[in-house]
């Protein structure tokens, strides 16, 4: 009998491109919590999918209770009593909590009908035993979120399950609810079944769990018990890794004043009073951790999202910015980080693509000036080097990079004085990558105010005049290039919750 | 590049007018009557009303969206006409047009309004709901009672008047069709309506109003439908209010997406609709000349959509999958 309940050795996972596991290792004992971090893109989710049989490694073995396992899919891991409570709970909000935890579970009675009076006492007792005195025949829709991802525990206790996997289950829940989730966490690891902690949270970490693997880039780095970790060494084993220099940063001449200026932007529960200049001929980065509210602050100023409040102001006048077309306007161009959902029309032509952020300036009157959006859309083609047989592809039969390209040039079209640009690398090969930061580094050097969101620090730090970092809704941190504080520690330090020294 | 572009888009109605042909072919040969000169005006006729409800409907599927009420609004608008005549409001034609085609656009223009500043969840609801108020609003305004126009030539003019045998009304849907190929093609507005169809949100975060867009659709659909009601009132001679249930928005639908518009949004053309349309009216022509009984008549054209739908998604999947082998 082995030592550990689940043990995963020598995993390897490919995608097409990537990488996205290389040699990992996890292991976990009966009755403990073991927390799982890393950065963003280190490949938690990755290695929570194979765990759970929604991806099958390339290379590498588990094994459960010490027997070698291969999971073919999903039901396959259940069986084996592996269960995940992913961080997008799976809830059918206007079914009742017993039909929640009974799905595909049913008790039947005798005829083969639903025995619900069977299935509520039963979802009556699992839900009281994780602390939740509820009814269980009501709406889960009605409950909140932390009554909801109870719900989600007590499917994973109905199948007797071993292990049970947490993706960042605090994220969205109040005060209260972490506190009873880390009660019920306890009381799990008491009766015996192992507990993956995935969070973004080190005080969570410290106070619930008995040992911490860190990962990062799809690889295996160190696992200790709680009291060999702090914070220094945790956030150094995360992010450790040298800056290559694949970052062609070059300067511009920063404006004298700022040519946006954001005070006290406020949406409830989303933003809280995020203050930030940005001036021109200077690359901004915004750094932070996935939902800390950066791309949320970007949506904000570019009238995507309604605000509560705030003012912003460009080059010193205070302008109202209510929809995208008053920002587009207001000289603010905005590449959105989902480009197939936000950014492009994925059905249509490059050349109608290209024009769409500046159909006016396309247009003698109401018609379209065919010859315009010729010569422009050549000299985009060339300019930002957007590899395709013609200005008539379809935009869906090009790769990321290109596809990527295609957005800049439909904002680089309309002539704006403030780029935002969010997650503009995201999935796109290393020498789409660089060209990308050239059209920014043009974009600065003419002046422009160019704003980064990023969650890859060495794009951060490599590309940036400035980072702004941001946590829970909130301006954490303003580390200017020259500042001792840039680097990939203290920006991480900031990140997750510490403060920076000056 | 531009000539190669315009070539294939002509290819791809090459299986919609090759379907058309083989219709009349084979009508030619089953009926004597139907390559008559005659036969034919009869069919150019009866186009007019099947293709600008068509016409507005087309405009509602790029974005994405359906306008079921085109039929009942067409019936209502010629209901509105009626009534004013039969409680004596007014015989003055111009009027009583103008107060149609003022009507049914209105009623576009609270369809649009509905889906996109009201936020109903999606254009089936609303234009469903106002497809059933239409059609009792019909009813209550002539007493359930069929009104006759004979007389007054000037609102029997667009859909009854000819030119050396061509209808006017045909002469003036071909007039239409070109204008809006123009404005869907060579204008801002056109581009827009594609995209929003394409990706609503991509284009909304381009700065381009898309409730503004989306309520223009559904207003011109209310004005050509209208326009259709006038011209059945010219065709018919009669307003009747319980005509407002007629499969009209099914053959309107059928037209469009025959001509190879999506339910997906993004696609379609007015050339394509224009055929689709022809089609349709020559099915229902054929069938009339070899006096099929009107219950076969819906089952075939009920074929026909269904049939149309299927190859159109198989030949996607097909060119997907062409796509996914060409990039390996």
């Amino acid at each position: 009998m082995s030592e550990y309940v689940v043990e995963l050795k020598n995993a390897v996972k490919r995608f097409p491109g990537v990488l996205a596991l290389n040699q990992m290792h996890l292991a976990v004992k009966p009755g403990e919590i073991l927390g799982l971090i890393g950065e963003n893109g280190a490949g938690k989710s990755t290695l929570i999918k194979v765990l759970t049989g929604v991806h099958q490694p390339d290379e590498g073995e588990i094994y459960v209770n010490g027997e070698k396992k291969a999971f073919k899919n999903p039901n396959e891991s259940a069986a084996a009593g592996i269960a995940c409570v992913y961080q997008e709970l799976n809830i059918e909000k206007l079914l009742s909590i017993t039909d929640n935890i009974f799905i595909n579970k049913w008790i039947k009675g005798p005829g083969g009908l639903l025995d619900y009076n069977a299935m509520h006492k039963k979802a009556k007792e699992v839900m009281a035993s994780l602390g939740q005195d509820v009814d269980p025949t009501k709406a889960a829709g009605t409950f909140g979120m932390g009554v909801q991802q109870m719900i989600e525990i007590a499917k994973a206790v109905l199948i007797d399950a071993k292990m049970i996997i947490m993706d960042e289950p605090t994220s969205s829940l109040g005060e209260k609810e972490v506190e009873q989730l880390m009660k019920t966490c306890r009381d799990l690891k008491s009766r015996g079944i192992g507990i993956v902690f995935v969070s973004h949270k080190l005080e969570e970490l410290f106070e619930l769990c008995d040992r911490v693997t860190v990962i990062r880039d799809g690889q295996y780095i160190d696992t200790r018990d709680i009291s060999g970790w702090d914070n220094d060494s945790l956030i150094t084993a995360m992010v450790g890794r040298s800056l290559d220099n694949q970052f062609p940063k070059e300067f511009g001449t920063k404006s004298a004043r700022p040519t946006l200026s954001v005070k006290g932007l406020m949406e409830a529960g989303v933003l809280n009073n995020v203050s930030f200049d940005a001036y021109g001929g200077q690359i901004l980065g915004f750094a932070g951790l996935v939902g800390a509210g950066r791309t949320e602050t970007m949506r904000a100023i570019f009238g995507a999202d309604p605000i509560d409040g705030g003012t912003v102001e460009i080059k010193g006048k205070p302008v109202q910015i209510k929809s995208p077309r008053q920002a587009i306007n207001a000289g603010i161009a905005f590449l959105t980080e989902d480009r197939k959902g936000q950014g492009l029309v994925l059905a249509e032509s490059i050349r109608n693509n290209l024009i769409l952020a500046n159909l006016k300036g396309f247009c003698n009157g109401p018609f379209l000036n065919q010859k315009k959006i010729e010569e422009e859309g050549q000299k985009n083609i060339s300019s930002l080097r957007i590899k395709t047989p013609s200005i008539d592809e379809i935009v869906g039969q090009l790769s990321g990079g290109n596809q990527q390209k295609v957005v800049i040039g439909k904002w680089v079209n309309t002539d704006s004085e403030i780029f935002i640009f969010d997650e503009p690398t995201r999935g796109i090969d290393v020498g789409a990558k660089v060209e990308v930061y050239n059209v920014m580094n043009s974009l600065v050097k003419a002046g422009k105010c160019v704003i980064m969101v990023s969650s890859e620090m060495p794009e951060i730090l490599g590309m940036s005049d400035r980072v702004i970092v941001m946590r829970g809704g909130e301006v954490m941190a303003d580390v200017d290039r020259d500042s001792k504080h840039f680097n990939q520690e203290s920006l991480m330090k900031a990140a997750w919750g510490g403060k920076l020294d000056d | 590049m531009t000539k190669s572009k315009k070539s294939s888009n002509l290819m791809s109605y090459a299986g919609t007018v090759g379907a058309l042909l083989i219709l009349c072919v084979i009508l030619t040969i089953a009926s004597p009557n139907f390559l008559k000169f005659s036969n034919f005006m009869s069919i150019l006729k009866q186009t007019p009303f099947t293709a600008l409800t068509a016409c507005g409907m087309l405009f509602c599927l790029i974005t994405a969206g359906i306008d079921l009420s085109v039929g009942a609004n067409a019936t209502f608008c010629a209901c509105v006409a009626g009534m004013m005549i039969q409680r004596g409001i007014t015989t003055n034609s111009f009027v009583l047009v103008i107060v149609a085609l003022i009507v049914g656009t209105l009623i576009g223009f609270i369809n649009g309004t509905l889906l996109t500043r009201l936020h109903l969840p999606h254009p089936f609801v609303s234009t469903l709901g106002m497809k059933n108020v239409l059609w009792g609003a019909s009813l209550w305004i002539t007493g359930s009672q069929m009104v006759s126009f004979s007389g007054l030539d000037g609102v029997m003019w667009l859909g009854a008047a000819d030119v050396g045998g061509v209808p006017v009304s045909f002469i003036i849907l071909l007039i239409l069709y070109v204008i809006m190929h123009v404005l869907l093609t060579r204008t801002s507005l056109g581009r827009s309506i594609y995209c929003a169809g394409g990706n609503m949100e991509a284009t909304r975060l381009s700065g381009i109003n898309s409730a503004n867009v989306l309520t223009f659709c559904y207003t011109l659909s209310g004005f050509m439908a209208a326009l259709a009601g006038v011209v059945s009132i010219g065709r018919s001679g009669i307003c009747n209010g319980v005509n407002a249930i007629q499969p009209y928005d099914t053959d309107a639908i059928a037209s469009c997406i025959i001509g190879g518009a999506s339910f997906n949004g993004g696609k379609g053309t007015m050339i394509g609709t224009m055929i689709g349309a022809l089609i349709i009216i020559t099915l229902r022509n054929g069938f009339t000349l070899l006096s099929i009984s009107s219950a076969v008549q819906n089952m075939v054209l009920g074929l026909v959509i269904i049939g149309a739908v299927l190859l159109d998604v198989t030949r996607e999947r097909m060119e997907a999958k062409a796509r996914r082998m060409a990039a390996k």
